[in-house]
Parts: structure tokens; C-alpha cells; sequence
């Protein structure tokens, strides 16, 4: 057995388990994260170049899982969320009546069905299995959007199943053009004819229509708000992960070669707009989760606005490593936001910004782990944030890109003008309201999460190292004319 | 030489950082020793710095972060001057602040930031390339954020939302310079210049205005100026260490070093961006006396105030002759413990008296006459009357303008200091001369409380009135500063 079975293997297993003991399953978490956590340690320890066919059968017929830079960067980082959301939830999803009890039951086989689904979507390589991963994932994500608002997770479903069929379009285009649809191997095969870039345009629109970049984020706001703070969680820091993360596997590795520098602009500029039209948005919002969700809008437009920095730098390595750090440090930081907004909300019993009034001396470590998170997610320093859109500023001043380089900085003043609303709030009024006292385990959670997102700022040397692990996207030619030059 | 002592000098403040905000209230009597002590270890640690760095020990601590960008502190003349100060205040206002606050909610938070303040401070002198500084001039804006909001009323709330917005626009302009910089020339450190001679001078031009512009929001260069006043919503001990040094020191402090560090006198002065960088200073220095002259609140008058003084440093460094640097730099020590005097009497008349108003400082002599003492000598030291420090910084930016053939300096300082003794003579007029409103009787000493209150002013403005008169002695901010410009900049 090798850890890249297991990493797929164990989740599902805690899945059976888990509807096995039905009204128990919470306690399930508690040998699930120690094996996890585990498992991903071993992940990133392995050498380099380390791969493994399940069952052993050579590609195209076999399935191959791959420990590359991505996986060992995201693997670790979706296993830690995992875990600080099963560790909050197990306090919440326990059993006790009526509607509760349900969710109880539901929310433990949903959450190791995600788990498992997105370390396997880390792994492959393989299109048509990252479809099953895109799918297992996308089912658990509706079920718990549903916990929420019946409407929002119905809408989702139907999104998201336009997503996966486009997809799935792209993948038969393929298979029936190249006999294959294993990345490493269309990405030697792959000629700029018309199936294979009709094939990418399908699957990339529906897998961005998964990852809700704008202008086709509109199922995410409602979905992802109305959710109970464990599975808002989950599906702004995971869930909408890995479709970024196969749009990058097709775009810079799979298509590295067939990609046009105009369509890697098309994607920086929906970023763009994404980070401005986001942000905006949060700014406007009067509930507390609602802006959170927002930030997620924004926060995703990174990860594209970084599609054409990445194909145009003389040295890809460092936009390359930025887009990776930045998919890690959004992950921690916004599970963290989410659990300690759940915490905040619960406790004033409300969902409005200003129900948050005087919390900052009411239950400071919550307010501290959402401080902790709003830095990160700011890109202020020292944070993993900060780390992310250093490299990526870095990378478009180089280039003299004007119009990405101010959208980076513009992004970042208008990241600080929403986050710090909450903040402030929190921090107003001279007597603190009358809330239950914090419970140390369950503020711990987020606080970690959020911790370890700043903590990532001082490690940038060994992320960079890690992400170079991925083959480097192909270092492009002459730099071709872009938009505000 | 590399060594650790850098590193432990900036975070030496974590650690009542964190006692603070670990112990519960009924606990501050072990909080209060718990910041008293490190703040006096600093002190010893940074009296020893002086020695070695005197006699030619460099002492620097370097740590990759990213590719080609290296985390570097570095103790060097220059930045020894700014922590010297920072630490002697931090230890002053620490007395004060136990004595200001007493008993008081939120105090585990204000102690809490108030030591990552120091922590940043610290960090900023001691910054040996521009990412490293960058860091640290961003953390002093996020751990001043929450003292700023301290009282958690809606000015306060509104002070902290419009220092926000100037401050971290202001960050993002120096970042795309330094980050435009370093695509053109590689890795910026302060000891090794880097070498500007094949960029072109309207893209120099660019970037300094954009790192310069941007340093200048915390400098409160006008029209960057706007936060400070607002900012005076803040606790007094906030308002004394953090914006009359602190914050727009590291402002001040940063144009220094992309002055001398970075471009280097010959470049500034081939690209001809001192002049205009003078004359916006003086400008600053002007209206920002104008503005004093026209406020009624102490505290916004002092405000005012700084925004004037702290421009003298960046006159001094933008002028580029060897006596305007002496008289720049020598004015960032002696501007910051002038107004750290102020400002600790202006907290401990309204703390004790609840005096915030001009109009009510009516006879304020006769009831706290050591604080109102304190007081005068800070306000005749910032108008310039020997032999308080702000003479002998007044001196030598005078001379030195008459060097760099910059002769209207002179007229901008007499200017200055006509208005400087415009809003401070009043105010000591009333103190002093005017009968007292009928009050019950007052003792100002009475308690332990009020002897932390009051004495640390009695304390910088001794230090104030020593720095003027034993200017020449070998240990006087003067000579520091002449060492500082003969072993760095005017060779």
C-alpha cells in the first residue's frame, strides 16, 4: 500500500464507517484526524518523482496517483481543514433532537465523501477519473448546501450538474480524439486542432462554473452563506479548490502547448473582474456571512488573475508557487473565518454585522482567530496571503502588466476596507455583551486554522520548493501584447 | 557578523505581549512588572548596542523568506538612533500608562498591542532591506489599529477606519516601488546601495515619488496628513509614544534611509528630487503650525504640532548638506522626546483634571505646577529657545540651509517658530498667569498612581532640557547624529 492509495482509500472507508454506527459517527473523527494528518505527512515526505498505478496497471488502461507539488501542497492543507472542521462539528452535529438529530447523521458520511473525493482529485491524473472525483465531491457539497436552504442547495445541484456534464462533454471529446485521457499522456499527444480546443473550452467552463468565478459565481453567495458554519466551511475553502486546481492541470500541463496567451488573458481578466466585482460585493453586504461568501468571489479571482502571469514570466517558478501558496492560504484562512463567524453568530444569536457589537471583549479568541484570518485573506504581512500576492505583484510589475498590478493593490485596500468592518464593529462599545463563554476546544479550530495561515508567511522558502515539485509550466516565448500596455 | 542579537532585541516585546494578553485582569499587578521588566532589559541590551557599534562592531541577522528577498536586521548608527529613543520612551510611557489607566477594561489588549507596537518599532530601525522594512512598517499599522480604537466609541471607530485607509493606501504605493525597484535592480539593501546608473531618471523619478509618497503617509507629510489628528481619539499614552514617535517616526525614518540608503545623496540630487521634497516639507512645516494656531483642543493642537516637527526631519534629509542631516536626524530624537513631554501633560490634565480645551488650562500651573513645568520646557524647546533640544535641531537645519544654498530655509524656520510661540505662549500664559476656575484644592503627587502619571513627563523633559544643554558632551543625540553622517554619508 502506498500512502497515495490510502489518502483515497481511508476517507471512504470512514465513510462506511460512519453510516455503519449511524448516531456515533462523530466519534469516528476523532481516529480519522491522527490518520490523516498522518498520511499527508507521509505524502509530502515521500521523493520526488513518486507515483503509483492502482492495482498495477499501466497507463492508458490503469489509473495513475501522483504525489506532485499541487498534491503535496493541497492534500496537506484540505486534510487540515478536515480535520478543525470535524473537530468543530463534532460539538455541533452531535445528537440531540428532532432536525439535529438528521444532520447528525448526514453530515459525517458527507464530509469523509468530500474528503476523499478531493484527495483523489489531487492525485490522478486521469480525466475521466478526476470526473468521478469532481462528482463525489459536488454530491456532498449539494447535501450540505441543502442543510442550509433547500432553494440555494437545489440551485446548486442544478449548476453544478451543468458543470460536471460539460466536463464530462470535454472528457468523451477527448478519449474519442487521443485513446486517452490521462494528462501526462495528452500532454505529449496534444495538437491545437479543433475537438481538443473545443474539448478544453467545454471543460473549462464547466468546471468554472464549479468554482463560481465571476460572472458565473451566482450560486455561491446564497449557498454558501445559508449553510451551517461547519459545511460554509467546506465549501468555500475546499469544494471550490478543485476545479481551479484541474483547470491548472489542464491549462499549464495537459494543453500546456495548445493554450493561446489571448485565452490565458480571457481568464486573468474574468480574475480581474472577479477580485473587484467580489470584493465590492463584501463591502456592501449587512450579513456577517454573506460578506464572508463574497471574499470567497474575490479571493478565487487570485487564483486566475495569475493564469497570465504565470504563462508570460521569464520565470514561471515564483507565479507558479504564488497561485499554489494562495489556493493554501485561502483554504486555512477562510475555513477559520467561517468556524469563528459561526462561533460569533451563535453566540449573539443573530447573523448581522452589527449583532457583533462589543464581541471583542466578550469572546476575544474567536475575534482573534477572524483578526488572524482577515490578514491572511487581506494580504497583509506576515501571512501566507501576503506571501501569495507578494510573488504575484512581484511577477506583474515585472512584466509591466499595469492593469493586473493595480488590481492586485486595489484588491488588497478593498480586501482591508470589508474585513475590517467586522473588526471594528467587534471592537466597539464600552460594555461587552452577555454571551455564553467561549469553549476553549471549540475556538481552537478556527484559531489554529487561522494561525497556521500566518504561520505560512515565514515558510515561504519551503512552499516554493514544494510547488516546484509540479512539472513548471513551460516558460513562454516572446511576451505577447496584453491588455493596458 | 551574524548573530541572533537583532533578532532577540525585536522580539524581546512578545513577551509581555503575550503575558498581557494571557493574564486575566485580576493579575495586572504581574502584567505591570511583567512589561516594566523587559521594557528596562531593552534599555540595558540597547545601552550596550551603543557601545559596541561605537566602536566599529557590526552586529546583523539575515534569513531568506522568498527568493532574492532577504529578511535582514541589521544594527547599524543610523538605526541604533531610532531604537534608542524607541526604547527609552516605550519604558517611560510604560510607567505612565500603568499610572493613566489604573484599573480600566480592555487593558490585557491595549498592553498587548502596545508591546507588538514597540516590537514593530524596533523592527523598522533595525530593517537592513526595504521587504524587511515593508514588514514591519505593515505590522506597526495593524498593531496601532486596535489602540487606536481603544475606546470603542464611534469616534474612535471613525479614527481608526480613516488611519486605516491612509495608511495601508499609503504601504501599497511603497510596495510597488520597492517592488518596481527590485525588478530593475536586483536585491535592495540599505548597506549596499544598489546601483540605479542604468535605470532611467523619469523611472527613478516614479519610483521615489511612489515610496516616497508613500513613507509620507505615516510621516504626515501634507496633504498625507489627515489621519493624525483623527488619530488623537486615541488613549494618551497611544497619542504620546505611538503618534508623536512611533508611527510618523517610522515614516520620517523610512524617507531617510530611501534617501541615504537607497538612492544616495549623488543620485537624488543628479534627478533633482530634494528641492521639491524640501519645499513640500516646508510647506508641511508651515501649514501644519497654521493649523495648530487654529485649534482649541490640546490634543489637536499637539497633533498639528507634529505634523510641523516631524517635517523638519525630512527637510534635514531632503536639503542633502552635511549640517541639515546632523540637524535632520539629530531633530528625530529630540522632536520625539519634546512631545512625548507634551503629550504625557496634555493625558495627565485631562486624566486628573479633565482639562482638553485651551480655554480651560486657566490657572493649570497652580493646581499640577510639575506637570505644567514639564510642559513649558517641551513648548519652549519646540519653539526653539535654548537651551532645550529644539534649538540645536533648529540650528543646524538653519546652517545647513544656508550650505546647500537654500537660504529661504532660514525664513521657513523663523516663520515656524514665530507660530510655534503663537499657540505655545497662550497656552502658557494661561497656565500660569491666570487664576485657577474655584476648584476644590488638588494634590498632584497624592498617590503612587499619580507619581507614574506625572513623573515620567518630569523625566523626558529633563532628558529635552540635557540634550540642548550637554549638546557636545560625548553621549548627546548631536554627537551620535555627527557620527551617524561621518561614518555614513558624507564621505
Amino acid at each position: 500500500m502506498s500512502p497515495l492509495d490510502l489518502l483515497v482509500a481511508a476517507p471512504l472507508a470512514f465513510m462506511v464507517a460512519s453510516l455503519v454506527v449511524g448516531r456515533g459517527g462523530r466519534w469516528l473523527i476523532l481516529a480519522a484526524s491522527p490518520a490523516m494528518l498522518a498520511l499527508s505527512a507521509w505524502l509530502v515526505a515521500l521523493p520526488p518523482d513518486a507515483a503509483h498505478l492502482v492495482g498495477d496497471w499501466e497507463l492508458p488502461l490503469g489509473i495513475l496517483l501522483r504525489a506532485d507539488g499541487v498534491a503535496r501542497l493541497l492534500v496537506p492543507a484540505t486534510s487540515l481543514c478536515f480535520v478543525a472542521v470535524g473537530l468543530y462539528a463534532w460539538h455541533e452535529f452531535s445528537p440531540k433532537s428532532g432536525r439535529e438529530t438528521a444532520r447528525a447523521h448526514t453530515f459525517w458520511p458527507l464530509l469523509y465523501l468530500m474528503w476523499g473525493g478531493s484527495n483523489a482529485g489531487y492525485l490522478t491524473t486521469d480525466l475521466f477519473n478526476l470526473y468521478v472525483t469532481i462528482e463525489m465531491v459536488s454530491l456532498a457539497a449539494v447535501a450540505m448546501a441543502a442543510m442550509g436552504s433547500l432553494a440555494a442547495g437545489l440551485q446548486y445541484f442544478l449548476i453544478a450538474l451543468v458543470g460536471s456534464l460539460a466536463y464530462l462533454l470535454g472528457v468523451a471529446l477527448l478519449a474519442a480524439h487521443y485513446d486517452t485521457v490521462d494528462a501526462t499522456l495528452l500532454a505529449i499527444h496534444a495538437r491545437p486542432d479543433l475537438p481538443t480546443l473545443l474539448a478544453i473550452t467545454v471543460m473549462t467552463a464547466g468546471l468554472l462554473v464549479k468554482t463560481a468565478l465571476f460572472p458565473l459565481h451566482g450560486w455561491l453567495p446564497p449557498a454558501h452563506a445559508a449553510a451551517p458554519a461547519p459545511a460554509s466551511a467546506l465549501l468555500s475553502a475546499v469544494v471550490v479548490k478543485l476545479g481551479f486546481v484541474i483547470i491548472l492541470r489542464l491549462w499549464f500541463e495537459a494543453f500546456a502547448e495548445v493554450v493561446r496567451p489571448a485565452a490565458m488573458h480571457l481568464l486573468g481578466g474574468m480574475g480581474a473582474l472577479a477580485i473587484l466585482y467580489g470584493s465590492i460585493q463584501a463591502i456592501r453586504q449587512e450579513r456577517l456571512k454573506s460578506l464572508v461568501a463574497y471574499s470567497t468571489v474575490a479571493q478565487l479571482g487570485y487564483l486566475f488573475l495569475a493564469f497570465p502571469l504565470i504563462s508570460n514570466a521569464p520565470n514561471p517558478a515564483e507565479p507558479w508557487a504564488a497561485v499554489l501558496v494562495h489556493a493554501v492560504a485561502h483554504m486555512l484562512a477562510k475555513a477559520a473565518m467561517f468556524l469563528a463567524a459561526g462561533l460569533m453568530l451563535k453566540a449573539v444569536a443573530g447573523e448581522r454585522i452589527s449583532d457583533l457589537a462589543g464581541l471583542a471583549r466578550a469572546m476575544p479568541l474567536s475575534v482573534t482567530a477572524f483578526a488572524l484570518a482577515a490578514i491572511s485573506l487581506t494580504g497583509l504581512p506576515p501571512s501566507g496571503g501576503f506571501t501569495a500576492k507578494f510573488l504575484l505583484l512581484h511577477a506583474a510589475i515585472e512584466q509591466g502588466s499595469v492593469v493586473y498590478a493595480a488590481v492586485l493593490v486595489i484588491g488588497g485596500l478593498l480586501g482591508a476596507v470589508y474585513l475590517f468592518r467586522p473588526l471594528s464593529v467587534a471592537c466597539s462599545g464600552s460594555a461587552a455583551p452577555v454571551v455564553k463563554a467561549e469553549a476553549p476546544l471549540r475556538v481552537a479550530a478556527p484559531l489554529a486554522l487561522a494561525a497556521l495561515a500566518v504561520a505560512l508567511g515565514f515558510a515561504g522558502m519551503m512552499l516554493i520548493e514544494l510547488s516546484s515539485l509540479s512539472a513548471p509550466p513551460a516558460a513562454a516565448g516572446p511576451l505577447p501584447a496584453e491588455p493596458g500596455r | 557578523m551574524m548573530t541572533a542579537v537583532p533578532l532577540a532585541l525585536v522580539l524581546l516585546p512578545l513577551i509581555p505581549a503575550i503575558i498581557s494578553f494571557a493574564l486575566p485582569e485580576r493579575l495586572a499587578g504581574w502584567r505591570n512588572a511583567a512589561n516594566l521588566f523587559v521594557a528596562l532589559i531593552k534599555v540595558l541590551i540597547v545601552a550596550d548596542l551603543l557601545r559596541q557599534v561605537r566602536s566599529g562592531v557590526d552586529l546583523e541577522w539575515r534569513y531568506t523568506i522568498l527568493p532574492g528577498h532577504d529578511f535582514l536586521l541589521r544594527v547599524d548608527t543610523l538605526a541604533l538612533l531610532f531604537v534608542s529613543l524607541s526604547v527609552f520612551l516605550w519604558l517611560v510611557t510604560t510607567i505612565y500608562a500603568i499610572g493613566y489607566f489604573g484599573r480600566g477594561p480592555n487593558l490585557a489588549r491595549f498592553f498587548g498591542f502596545f508591546n507588538l507596537c514597540v516590537l514593530a518599532a524596533t523592527g523598522v530601525a533595525l530593517s537592513g532591506t526595504a521587504v524587511t522594512f515593508f514588514l514591519f512598517y505593515e505590522l506597526l499599522t495593524l498593531a496601532t489599529w486596535p489602540l487606536v480604537v481603544h475606546n470603542g466609541d464611534e469616534k474612535s471607530l471613525r479614527a481608526g477606519r480613516i488611519y486605516l485607509a491612509y495608511t495601508l493606501a499609503g504601504s501599497a504605493a511603497f510596495l510597488v516601488g520597492i517592488l518596481w525597484l527590485k525588478t530593475l535592480v536586483g536585491s535592495i539593501e540599505f548597506t549596499a546601495p544598489p546601483d540605479l546608473s542604468a535605470v532611467p531618471p523619469l523611472t527613478l523619478t516614479l519610483i521615489f515619488v511612489l515610496c516616497v509618497g508613500g513613507l509620507g503617509v505615516k510621516a504626515a507629510l501634507v496633504p498625507f496628513h489627515g489621519w493624525l489628528p483623527a488619530a488623537m481619539a486615541a488613549p494618551a499614552p497611544v497619542s504620546a509614544l505611538l503618534h508623536a514617535v512611533a508611527v510618523v517616526k517610522a515614516g520620517a525614518f523610512g524617507i531617510v534611509r530611501m534617501i541615504y540608503d537607497v538612492y544616495g545623496i549623488g543620485t537624488v540630487a543628479e534627478l533633482g528630487l530634494g528641492p521639491p521634497l524640501a519645499a513640500l516639507a516646508s510647506f508641511t512645516i508651515l501649514y501644519g503650525s497654521l493649523r495648530a494656531v487654529m485649534q482649541t483642543e490640546i490634543k489637536k493642537r499637539l497633533a498639528y504640532s507634529t505634523v510641523s516637527q516631524v517635517s523638519y526631519i525630512v527637510l534635514g534629509a531632503s536639503l542633502v548638506g552635511p549640517f541639515a542631516v546632523i540637524g535632520g536626524l539629530v531633530h528625530l530624537v529630540h522632536q520625539g522626546i519634546m512631545k512625548i513631554t507634551l503629550f504625557l501633560c496634555a493625558g495627565a490634565l485631562s486624566n486628573r483634571l479633565g482639562i482638553k480645551a485651551v480655554a480651560d488650562l486657566d490657572g493649570a500651573g497652580r493646581r499640577m505646577p510639575v506637570t505644567m513645568a514639564a510642559f513649558s520646557i517641551g513648548a519652549l524647546g519646540m519653539i526653539g529657545v535654548p537651551p532645550v533640544a529644539g534649538f540645536i535641531s533648529k540650528w543646524y537645519l538653519g546652517i545647513g540651509g544656508l550650505q546647500s544654498d537654500a537660504s529661504w530655509v532660514v525664513a521657513v524656520l523663523a516663520g515656524s517658530s514665530l507660530l510655534n510661540a503663537a499657540y505655545f505662549l497662550p497656552m502658557l500664559y494661561r497656565a500660569w498667569l491666570l487664576p485657577p476656575p474655584e476648584q476644590a484644592a488638588f494634590r498632584e503627587l497624592g498617590t503612587a498612581s499619580d507619581r507614574m502619571l506625572v513623573l515620567p513627563a518630569v523625566v523626558t523633559a529633563a532628558a529635552s532640557l540635557a540634550a540642548g544643554v550637554f549638546a557636545s558632551s560625548s553621549f548627546s543625540p548631536l554627537t551620535w547624529a555627527k557620527l551617524i553622517a561621518e561614518m555614513g554619508y558624507l564621505k
